[in-house]
């Protein structure tokens, strides 16, 4: 990087020719460029993956609906899905992590910088890879098209026989390319987290994120590396003729379910794990209170990261399977809603008594808190076999991991988006469209996601592309429908909230929180390294030590 | 940080944190495991679930003298790294370059192998289960040989410069990491492909 880009004034920085800023984004080894890169690549997936669900609402607005043919329907909720987890919600928990670690835990970087933008560079390219495929699908064979198997791409739907073209060629390519730029990542973090804290913060007084962020790490390395095994597996298959998920040969359909699934559910934990990360960095500076039960908070992540590995096949109960297997998945998913039960009450623990600011970022905690509770309730449903065979593959699970996804993972993420804005950006967003954003969103979030647990459970399957009238399914459709745009709304103001407020919100100070975590001592936006000196802490909340040298927290912990 | 009245400097002369290189070494190595940990669930698996033959008895020969040069190799490489430890370079290109050469060889040996089952025995990875899951298990490990070849041939052009010094020996110390696990993982892949499945 050339050495005139320490520009730390920004009127300095935005004389520079574009052609030059440009250069240094793009070859940058930055953890803070790096980060803002991955959340921006994440956004524009996000608004893609956005269109494609609404695509799908629209279709099944009304029964018999003819907006988009079957064909294209299997497409959308193909590429929803692969889309919002891959190509959204890791990178941007990626993106949150790169930007945020080296700044909590008092370092200049992450550990492997240049590994650092190699992963992201992969991550792009896997994105690129997937959405060429609605060019380049066809490939010779004049068939083909975007990926349209699903997102857990069951075989035998994805050997040569049943997916002509190279559709599910560039699903498998995109998520292997960037499964590997996931693997990078997870070493940085974990190599981060274990390696470059600063002097005196030891494992027990790192930052909560810090330490739900190694749990992160540890789980996508265990888990991102089968799904690569099982896309090798498939390639070979669909080129090489191998027969591993080819039943004709002998080969088995169901051993593809459970190694992605074996990936699939950590994958949740993955995702999940960062958002209660920003919700226990979050909730204590708007409640005025340290963390309740930090190490309790840091043996739950730990117990979940354990317990995320042994409950896969719950996604597999009506594949039919022994009852040994049903009662040992029906209670490992069970014992799941014991450590988050306990994180539950940790942040209801820390607002208790609290003096309570309902800021924008707060208001998305407490929204997330409630949701997440729901999300867990019809997780222990769907966790007893014998309901999951009446609901499996209905709405009802549908709305089940949307209210995870959105309801808990989305709406944390928009909180750590307003409360790590003004030290990203160092300019403070609008309060006000900030709370319309919080309204619009959590109204069409629940006009969505609360009623599609009705079709589900009178029995609406999902991934059919429209339905006959008369079964009780029509209004249910019409209202998830329209609460989509509400939705849409809401991601509306807040794009334009970020976008406003980075160019004319006004200026703001390095702490406009008054928070606690070193991230907050640095000025906003930080300098490219970090600290001018690497602080030393003393307890778990080194910026209080600071505030209040008369009652440090070093002397109670 | 505005605040120098916080630094005790007890604190920081005794802040000693693990080493980048091999956090990150061990972190790559437990997604390996987790991969190859699939391959060595769909092996056996799918062991004597094939269709048709040839099966493992008929074709597969306990590939012993391969065996003894990889795990040998785990030896030079231990060897070499403690020759850079204590600074004498030409011991370490010596051990260095016995590892690679162990290392060529067990390559060289499953290219036979490979070369004797396919145009002698007519197995190929479409032939059967046995044939899509040996190959995917056995080649994914031959290609972890290969990449590890390709660093400890980087190492003996730098060695052979003169490039190496002690100083290196922590690099030299996390790459062998690399080729240990490599080693332990054939281990795995030699019990379960050539006992249990043959």
């Amino acid at each position: 990087m050339s050495s005139d880009s320490i520009a730390l004034n920004p009127a300095l920085e935005s004389t520079r020719p574009i052609g030059d800023r440009l250069h240094d984004w793009v070859t940058t080894v930055d953890h803070k460029k790096l980060g803002i890169l991955y959340i921006l690549y994440a956004l524009v997936f996000l608004v893609i993956g956005g269109i494609e669900a609404t695509i799908m609402r629209i279709q099944l607005i009304v029964p018999h609906n003819h907006f988009v043919s079957p064909q294209v329907f299997n497409e959308m909720f193909t590429m929803h899905g692969t889309t919002m987890i891959f190509f959204v919600a890791m990178p941007i928990m990626f993106g949150f992590a790169n930007y945020l670690l080296p700044l909590m835990i008092g370092a200049r970087d992450m550990a492997f910088p240049r590994l650092n933008a190699w992963s992201f560079w992969l991550a792009a390219f896997g994105g690129l890879l997937l959405y060429f495929s609605f060019i380049g699908g066809n490939g010779l064979y004049g068939a083909g098209g975007a990926p349209d198997v699903g997102w857990f791409a069951y075989a035998p739907l994805t050997a040569r026989v049943f997916s002509i073209g190279h559709s599910t060629d560039f699903w498998t390519l995109g998520l292997l390319v960037s499964g590997i730029g996931s693997i990078g990542t997870a070493a940085n973090i974990a190599a981060t987290v274990l390696c470059l804290r600063c002097p005196g913060m030891t494992l027990g007084k790192m930052p909560l994120l810090a330490w739900m962020n190694l749990v992160m790490a540890a789980l996508v390395l265990l888990a991102i590396s089968p799904l690569t095994a099982a896309q090798i597996m498939l390639s070979l298959d669909r080129y090489l003729g191998a027969h591993f998920f080819d039943t004709q040969a002998g080969g088995s359909a169901v051993i593809w379910m459970h190694f992605f699934w074996i990936f699939g559910h950590p994958e949740v934990y993955v995702l999940v794990i960062p958002a209660f990360a920003f919700a226990s960095e979050i909730i204590p500076v708007f409640s005025r209170k340290p963390i309740f039960g930090y190490p309790v908070m840091v043996a739950a992540t730990v117990a979940i990261g354990f317990v995320s590995f042994t409950v896969w096949a719950h996604h597999m109960f009506t594949v039919g399977m022994s009852s040994y297997a049903n009662s040992f998945f029906t209670i490992s998913t069970m014992i799941v809603g014991v450590p988050t039960g306990i994180k539950i009450f940790n942040w209801i623990g820390t607002m208790w008594g609290g003096k309570i600011e309902f800021k924008t970022p707060m208001l998305f905690c407490i929204g997330f808190l409630f949701q997440f509770l729901i999300a867990g309730l019809t997780g222990i449903m769907l966790a007893v076999a014998p309901f999951d065979w009446q609901l499996g593959n209905s709405y009802f699970v549908v709305a089940h991991f949307h209210y995870v996804i959105v309801g808990a993972i989305l709406f944390a993420l928009f909180a750590a988006f307003y409360y790590w804005f003004p030290k990203m950006s160092g300019r403070m967003y609008n309060e006000r469209l900030g709370k319309w954003h919080f309204w619009l969103f959590l109204i069409g979030f629940h006009l969505t996601f609360d009623f599609m647990h009705i079709p589900g459970l009178l029995g609406m399957p999902r991934r059919i592309y429209t339905y006959e009238p008369g079964r009780g399914w029509d209004i249910w459709n019409l209202i998830i429908t329209v609460g989509v745009f509400f939705q849409a709304a809401g991601i509306l103001l807040f794009v334009c909230n970020l976008l406003w407020s980075r160019i004319k919100g006004p200026v703001c100070t390095s702490d406009p929180w008054d928070a606690w975590t070193l991230e907050w001592s640095t000025s906003s936006p930080p300098p490219e390294y970090n600290f001018a000196a690497i602080p030393v802490v003393r307890s778990r909340r080194p910026l209080w030590d600071i505030k209040h040298p008369e009652d440090p927290d070093w002397k109670y912990e | 940080m505005s605040s120098p009245s916080l630094t005790p400097s007890s604190l920081e002369s005794a802040w000693i944190l693990p080493s980048r290189g091999r956090v990150g070494m061990f972190c790559l190595i437990a997604a390996e495991s987790a991969m190859f940990t699939i391959f060595l669930v769909a092996y056996i698996f799918y062991i004597g679930k094939s269709q048709s033959g040839p099966t493992p008895k008929e074709v597969l020969e306990v590939p012993i003298f391969a065996t003894i040069c990889l795990l040998s190799s785990s030896l030079t490489i231990h060897f070499a790294v403690a020759a850079l430890r204590n600074a004498k370079s030409s011991l370490f290109a010596i051990w260095w370059f016995l590892t690679m050469a162990l290392g060529i060889i067990f390559l060289v040996e499953t290219g036979r192998e490979w070369h004797h089952l396919i145009f002698e025995s007519g197995l190929t990875i479409s032939t059967n289960l046995f044939g899509t899951t040996y190959y995917s298990l056995v080649g994914l490990h031959a290609f972890h040989v290969t990449v590890g070849l390709i660093g400890l041939t980087i190492g003996m052009i730098l060695a052979l410069l003169g490039k190496v010094k002690q100083e290196h020996h922590e690099r030299a110390d996390v790459f062998s990491l690399y080729w240990h696990f490599v080693d332990v993982v054939w281990i795995a892949v030699f019990t379960v492909v050539y006992v249990i499945g043959r």
